[in-house]
């Protein structure tokens, strides 16, 4: 029993830290700063969800637990937040996404909400 | 007038309350500074909450005992479209195709408008831009992300734990 906990939380730790690394090399490949957004927010969601959940395999049922939660949601909900403020600054400084190069027909689709 | 004072003062009493408690449960040291520093917070936090106008609308209860329900779905969300972006990071051709998609949301309240925003960002491959009058504009790194946006499963969610 305490073995498979140790394994899984191994598991949850080494996949999360696979991720910060992707999001890093994602961060230097993707041309610009809205495409570099999307592998950064790799490494804050899914990384941080990963390794947190591996360390609270490893806390077990403790006050530590309930603290690391504590930690993912405040992380969870601030790190998009920020997010959104970095976005928007660019957009309102006049970086203009770079759609529109890339596929001229569906860059400005003014769609409907197919509700 | 009057009791719409009166119901302020109970909601920041109430949050103060909230507050306090989870100071005190989490610390679990009752030392003059800690105490000192934890008042320090709670009446920083209950300034701020003030400032942003979250004591002048009912306390959205209903919407927070909802939310693990549309967590659930999100995670969900959120593995899949992980795997999806780091697919095309380590890729060698690197396959983006970036898209704004601008839409309508069909939450109408502020906070259901944050979470759906939120929720957006939060999942690897879809950036929220701008939320302006119940618009969004949304990035996409790639055309099926933009299109899984447009599906609009994630906005029928986020309206169905805010709008009832």
């Amino acid at each position: 029993m305490e073995l498979t906990l140790d394994i899984l939380s191994w598991i949850l730790m080494t996949t999360g830290g696979l991720f910060v690394l992707i999001g890093g090399i994602g961060a230097l490949r993707l041309p610009n700063i809205y495409t570099r957004m999307h592998a950064a927010s790799l490494t804050d969601t899914m990384a941080s969800i990963l390794v947190l959940t591996g360390i609270m395999l490893q806390a077990g049922f403790s006050l530590a637990t309930i603290k690391l939660m504590a930690i993912l949601v405040f992380l969870l909900l601030t790190g998009p937040t920020a997010s959104y403020a970095i976005a928007n600054a660019a957009l309102l400084s006049g970086m203009r996404p770079d759609a529109a190069e890339t596929s001229p027909d569906k860059a400005k689709t003014p769609t409907e909400p197919s509700a | 007038m009057q009791t719409q004072s009166a119901n302020k003062t109970l909601r920041i009493l109430l949050l103060g309350a909230f507050l306090a408690a989870a100071w005190l449960l989490w610390s679990g040291l009752y030392k003059p500074l800690l105490l000192g520093l934890g008042a320090f917070s709670l009446v920083l936090c209950l300034w701020l909450a003030q400032r942003i106008g979250a004591f002048e609308e009912n306390s959205p209860l209903a919407t927070v005992l909802n939310l693990p329900r549309f967590w659930g779905w999100l995670l969900v969300e959120i593995a899949k479209s992980s795997i999806d972006v780091a697919r095309i990071v380590l890729d060698p051709k690197l396959p983006i195709s970036p898209t704004v998609v601008d839409f309508k949301t069909i939450c109408k309240g502020p906070i259901g408008q944050v979470i759906l925003g939120n929720a957006i960002t939060l999942s690897p491959g879809t950036v929220t831009l701008d939320v302006y009058q119940g618009g969004l504009k949304v990035h996409c790194l790639t055309e099926q992300g933009a299109e899984s946006i447009l599906s609009g499963e994630a906005d029928r969610r986020a309206a169905a734990i805010t709008d009832y």
